[in-house]
C-alpha cells in the first residue's frame, strides 16, 4: 500500500482538473504583492513560470546560469510541439493524445497528470501565437501540422526545425515584458547552489555569482526548480554543455525525493561520434522520420565495405537495403517511438550491419522523399537541419543518406512532484523536464515543450496560490536566519574544497570516466551485472575525484572550472542513484531495457504485477544508502497492455 | 571515414583576466587536432592541456553546440564566427584550417559589449534592448483560438526569417560603427509582419531604438557586413522595415 500522497483529486478523469481548480485556494492580488517566489532556470518552463507568476502580481526573483534567458536549452528542441487542436479532422482529441503519451511512456506515468497536461495542450498554442510566435501555416493562413513519433494523428505545430526556439522567444519575450515592469529580477550568470528549508518549508536558495564568485542567499516565500535534466551524467548527449542536474539534485540532499531517475530517454536521430575529441552530440530532429527511410544493408559484406570506405551508400542495390523500421513494425514504420527505434539501430550494429568507420551508425535516407515529393518541399521543411548536418559531417544529405545513431537526450526521471507539481518539500515546486511527472518511461515526440508549457503557463500559477495562501502572514523570508548562513556555509566549503584539492586530473577527466560507465552498463540494454559494476565503479570513481582533482583559476573570478567541478561532483552521485534506480527495476519498460526481460522477438517486457509504481528514492545521510518509497500508479481509464507499434 | 589529423596550429588568443586589467595576446601550440572536431573541440583540449600544464584555462562563452542558443561569441582570424557562412562559432569545424597555421581569436570587440574574462563579453544590452519592447503586451490566458486570426504563408515565413536571430551578436561585433540595427530589426519586422505585434508597433520601434541609442551602440551605415557574417543569414531588408516603422512611428507623435 503507497503512503505516499500525490493529490490526485477524487472523480472521473476528465473532471479532476476543473474541480480541482475550483477546489484549491487562491490568493488576493493585494497579498500577491507581499509574496516572493523564486524561479531558478529560465527554459520553457521557468519562463514561461516566471513571467505568468510575474503578471499574477507577485514579486519574482528568476536565475539562470547563462548571460541570458533565452539561451536556455529548450531552444535547441526542433521539431515541434502537440497539442490536442483537432485541426486535421484527423480524430484526434484531448483523450487520444492522452491515451498515446500514456501508451508512449509505457504504462509508468500517473493518468490525472497526463490527463491534464493534454486538457491545456490546445492553450499552449493560442498563447504562443498570441506572443508573436511564427509557427508555420497553410496558404489560407491557418496553423499547419506535421506527425511524430508514436501516433497516427498529425497535431504537432512547428516553426521550420526551431520550434524550441521560438516557443521559448516567445516566453522570453513574456518574461521581458515583466521585468521591464519590475515584477520579475532577473539573475542571470548565477548558479544555485543550494536550497534552503527552515521549519520543513523551502524557503530560498543559495547562489553563486559566475561573473565575482560572491556566495549570497535569496528568501522567498516559494522555490519553483525549473532546471531541466541530468542527461549529461552520461557526459555525451544531446544537450548543452552547461545543462546539469545539480539543482534538482540539492534539493535531493535537502530531502526532496527524486522519481524514476533510470528513465532517460534515448533519442534515435544524432549524428554519431565522430572520436575521443568529441565534446557533445547532435540530435537531428525526430520530424525527419516523417520523410526519411531508416536503413542499413541486408548483407554484412556490404556493411564491411561501408565501413572500410570502400563503397558508400548510394553503391547498395535497393533489393539490398533492409528498412529494419518498416520490416519489423510495418503500421507505424519510421515513425516507431524513440525508444524502439533507438533500440532497433543498435540491434542491428551489434549485429555487424552499422555503417561509418565505426559500424555505429545506420542510414536515414531522404531519396524516396526528394523523388516523390521534390527537392524544394524538402527544403522548406528541413532547410536548416540538413544544413547543420552538412557543416558537422561534411556531406551533403540531399545527395547521400544522413548517418544516425542513438544519443542521451531526455530524463524523464525527475524530482517527484504531487499533482499541484509540489515536492514532498512544502513550498519547494519542480517544473518541465526536472520533475518527473509527464512521461514514464518513454517521452514522445513533441511532448517535452508541450510539458513545459503546461506547467510554466496553466498549472504552476494555479496551484502554486493553494500553498501561497496559507503564507500570506509569513512576513518577508529572513535571509539572516542560521538555516541560511548554514546553507552559505556550506556551499563556500565545498567550493573552498574543491579548489584545494589541486589534483592532477582536470574535471572532464573523470567526467568522461562517468560517461563511459553510464554508456556501458546504465545506457540502451542494462543488466543486473553490469548495474552492479556501475555502482562500484562509480563510487571508485568518486573517491578518486575528491583526491586527485584539478580545478584551476581563482575562487572569485569567472572560473568555469569551478563550475563545473561541482556539478560534475554531483553528477557522480547521480549516476550511482541511476544505477541502483535501474539494478532495482526488473522490468524492461520504455527508454529502461534490462536484458532479463525480454520477449522472444526481444521487444521490451514489462512487469505490472511487480513494478507499476513509481520510485521514489529519498536521500539518508552522505555515506548511507537511499530509501526507495513507491508510489503505485493507478489506472482506471486505460488498460494496461503490451504497447506494441507492430 | 577517418578525418585527417592536423599535426600544429598555433593559437593566438586574448588574455585578459578581469574588465579593469589590461588584456594581452599570447600564442599556444596545439598538436593532433582531428580535422572532424569543431572548433571548441579545440579549445577544450588546448584547455586541458593548460590546466594540466597548471596555467589558467581560456574562458569563453559556449553552451548548445549546435548553433541555436547563441552564447558562443569568438572573433577568429578577423571574422565574426570564423572562416565560415551561416555558422555560428561552435559549428566552425577543424576542417576549415590548415596544418602550421596561425589561428587568432579575440572576443566580440564593442564598446558596448565590454570584457568579462578572455573570450567573454558583458551582453547585457541586449537584453536591455528588449525589456524596451521586444514583446507583445499579452498575459497569460483568455487569449482566442490560434486559428482565429488567419495568418499568410508569406507573412508568416518573413516573421519567422526575422525571428532566428539568435542574439548573439555577431552582427555588432562585425559593424564598424559597433550598430545594433540588425539585432533590434529582427525582432520589430518579425512583430510588424505579424497581426498580433501590430497593436502596438510604433511605441515599440520608439523604445527599442531609444534604447539602443542610449546604450551607445552606432549608428547604421549601410554596409551590409551585418548581413553577411550574421550566422542565420538575417537580411538587412529588416532594418529597412525597421526604419519604416520608426519614422512612422515618429511622424505619429
Amino acid at each position: 500500500m503507497s503512503k505516499i500522497e500525490n493529490k490526485i483529486p477524487q472523480g472521473p478523469l476528465a473532471e479532476k482538473w476543473s474541480k480541482h481548480k475550483s477546489d484549491i485556494k487562491v490568493v488576493s492580488p493585494a497579498n500577491k504583492r507581499k509574496l516572493d517566489v523564486i524561479v531558478v532556470g529560465t527554459g520553457l518552463a521557468g519562463a514561461s513560470a516566471a513571467a505568468s507568476l510575474g503578471e499574477l502580481g507577485y514579486n519574482v526573483k528568476a536565475f539562470c546560469y547563462q548571460d541570458s534567458p533565452r539561451r536556455a536549452h529548450s531552444i535547441a528542441a526542433q521539431g515541434g510541439i502537440n497539442a490536442a487542436k483537432n485541426y486535421q479532422n484527423d480524430n484526434d482529441s484531448v483523450f487520444r493524445l492522452f491515451h498515446d503519451t500514456i501508451k508512449g511512456g509505457d504504462y509508468r506515468s500517473r493518468e490525472a497528470n497526463v490527463y491534464r497536461l493534454a486538457e491545456v495542450s490546445p492553450l499552449i498554442i493560442d498563447q504562443c501565437v498570441a506572443q508573436g510566435v511564427p509557427f508555420a501555416r497553410e496558404y489560407g493562413g491557418t496553423l499547419a501540422n506535421r506527425s511524430f513519433g508514436g501516433v497516427l494523428v498529425s497535431r504537432t505545430f512547428y516553426a521550420r526545425g526551431q520550434t524550441g526556439q521560438q516557443l521559448l522567444l516567445g516566453a522570453y519575450s513574456a518574461l521581458n515584458r515583466q521585468i521591464a515592469k519590475g515584477s520579475v529580477k532577473m539573475y542571470t550568470r548565477h548558479e544555485m547552489l543550494d536550497v534552503v528549508v527552515k521549519d520543513g518549508k523551502a524557503r530560498g536558495i543559495v547562489t553563486r555569482d559566475m561573473v565575482t564568485g560572491d556566495v549570497k542567499s535569496h528568501g522567498a516565500h516559494a522555490v519553483v526548480v525549473a532546471t531541466g535534466g541530468y542527461g549529461n551524467v552520461f557526459f555525451l548527449s544531446t544537450n548543452a554543455m552547461g545543462c546539469n542536474g545539480s539543482a534538482a539534485w540539492q534539493c535531493y540532499k535537502k530531502g526532496a525525493w527524486f522519481g524514476n531517475p533510470c528513465f532517460v530517454q534515448i533519442h534515435p536521430t544524432c549524428i554519431p561520434v565522430h572520436g575521443d575529441q568529441q565534446s557533445k552530440l547532435t540530435l537531428m530532429s525526430e520530424s525527419l522520420r516523417n520523410d526519411g527511410r531508416v536503413w542499413v544493408p541486408k548483407k554484412k559484406e556490404d556493411a564491411e565495405k561501408l565501413q572500410k570506405g570502400e563503397i558508400g551508400p548510394n553503391d547498395i542495390p535497393e533489393e539490398d537495403r533492409d528498412f529494419y523500421l518498416e520490416r519489423r513494425y510495418p503500421s507505424y514504420g519510421n515513425l516507431v517511438p524513440r525508444d524502439v527505434a533507438s533500440r532497433a539501430a543498435k540491434e542491428r550494429c551489434d549485429a555487424g550491419f552499422g555503417v561509418n568507420n565505426t559500424g555505429k551508425a545506420v542510414y536515414l535516407d531522404f531519396k524516396y522523399s526528394i523523388e516523390r515529393l521534390g527537392i524544394d518541399v524538402i527544403k522548406a521543411r528541413y532547410g536548416n537541419l540538413f544544413q547543420m548536418y552538412e557543416k558537422i559531417t561534411d556531406t551533403d544529405p540531399y545527395k547521400e543518406p544522413m548517418m544516425i545513431y542513438p544519443a542521451i537526450h531526455y530524463s524523464m526521471g525527475g524530482l517527484w512532484v504531487d499533482y499541484n507539481l509540489m515536492t514532498n518539500i512544502p513550498g519547494l515546486y519542480a517544473i518541465g523536464e526536472a520533475n518527473f511527472s509527464d512521461h514514464g518511461a518513454n517521452r514522445l515526440g513533441a511532448s517535452a515543450l508541450m510539458q513545459g508549457l503546461a506547467d510554466g503557463y496553466f498549472v504552476l500559477p494555479y496551484t502554486i496560490g493553494d500553498y501561497l495562501a496559507d503564507e500570506i502572514m509569513t512576513p518577508k523570508i529572513d535571509t539572516d536566519a542560521p538555516e541560511f548562513k548554514e546553507a552559505e556555509k556550506a556551499v563556500t566549503g565545498r567550493l573552498e574544497k574543491l579548489f584545494n584539492i589541486k589534483g592532477t586530473k582536470p574535471v572532464d577527466y573523470f567526467h568522461k570516466q562517468l560517461g563511459h560507465y553510464m554508456w556501458d552498463y546504465v545506457g540502451m540494454s542494462r543488466n543486473a551485472e553490469g548495474l552492479q559494476k556501475a555502482i562500484d565503479g562509480i563510487k571508485k570513481l568518486k573517491e578518486e575525484f575528491w583526491k586527485d582533482v584539478l580545478v584551476p583559476g581563482e575562487m572569485n573570478n569567472l572560473n568555469p572550472e569551478l563550475e563545473k567541478a561541482g556539478r560534475v561532483a554531483d553528477a557522480i552521485e547521480m549516476g550511482i542513484l541511476m544505477a541502483q534506480d535501474a539494478l532495482d527495476r526488473n522490468e524492461s519498460c520504455g527508454g529502461h531495457f534490462r536484458d532479463e526481460s525480454a520477449t522472444d522477438e526481444g521487444e521490451a517486457k514489462r512487469d505490472d504485477k511487480n513494478y507499476t509504481y513509481v520510485s521514489c528514492w529519498e536521500h539518508k545521510g552522505e555515506d548511507k544508502d537511499p530509501v526507495l518509497n513507491k508510489e503505485d500508479l493507478v489506472f482506471e481509464n486505460v488498460k494496461l497492455t503490451q504497447r506494441s507499434y507492430k | 571515414m577517418a578525418d585527417k589529423i592536423l599535426n600544429k596550429l598555433y593559437i593566438k588568443v586574448w588574455r585578459q583576466n578581469s574588465p579593469k586589467e589590461k588584456g594581452r595576446f599570447e600564442t599556444y601550440e596545439i598538436e593532433d587536432i582531428s580535422q572532424g572536431s569543431s572548433f571548441l573541440e579545440m579549445l577544450d583540449i588546448l584547455n586541458d592541456k593548460l590546466i594540466r600544464d597548471g596555467k589558467d584555462p581560456i574562458a569563453f562563452d559556449h553552451d548548445c553546440r549546435e548553433g541555436i542558443c547563441g552564447m558562443c561569441s569568438l572573433y577568429i582570424n578577423g571574422r565574426a564566427h570564423g572562416p565560415d557562412r551561416e555558422i555560428t562559432t561552435c559549428q566552425l569545424h577543424m576542417r576549415k584550417f590548415n596544418e602550421g597555421d596561425t589561428i587568432t581569436i579575440e572576443p566580440w570587440r564593442a564598446g558596448s559589449f565590454p570584457v568579462i574574462k578572455d573570450l567573454i563579453v558583458d551582453r547585457t544590452a541586449f537584453e536591455q534592448i528588449q525589456h524596451a519592447g521586444g514583446f507583445v503586451s499579452v498575459n497569460t490566458g483568455g487569449i482566442p483560438d490560434g486559428n482565429a486570426i488567419p495568418i499568410g504563408y508569406d507573412d508568416a515565413e518573413e516573421a519567422m526569417d526575422a525571428a532566428s536571430c539568435i542574439g548573439c551578436g555577431a552582427c555588432v561585433a562585425t559593424c564598424k560603427n559597433s550598430s545594433a540595427m540588425l539585432f533590434v530589426a529582427a525582432k520589430v519586422s518579425q512583430l510588424a509582419k505579424l497581426p498580433q505585434g501590430k497593436v502596438e508597433a510604433k511605441r515599440r520601434a520608439r523604445n527599442m531604438v531609444a534604447k539602443m541609442d542610449e546604450l551607445g551602440f552606432g549608428g547604421c551605415t549601410n554596409t551590409g557586413a551585418c548581413e553577411l557574417e550574421c550566422p542565420k543569414s538575417i537580411s538587412i531588408s529588416h532594418i529597412a522595415r525597421l526604419n519604416r516603422e520608426y519614422l512612422t512611428a515618429k511622424f505619429s507623435e
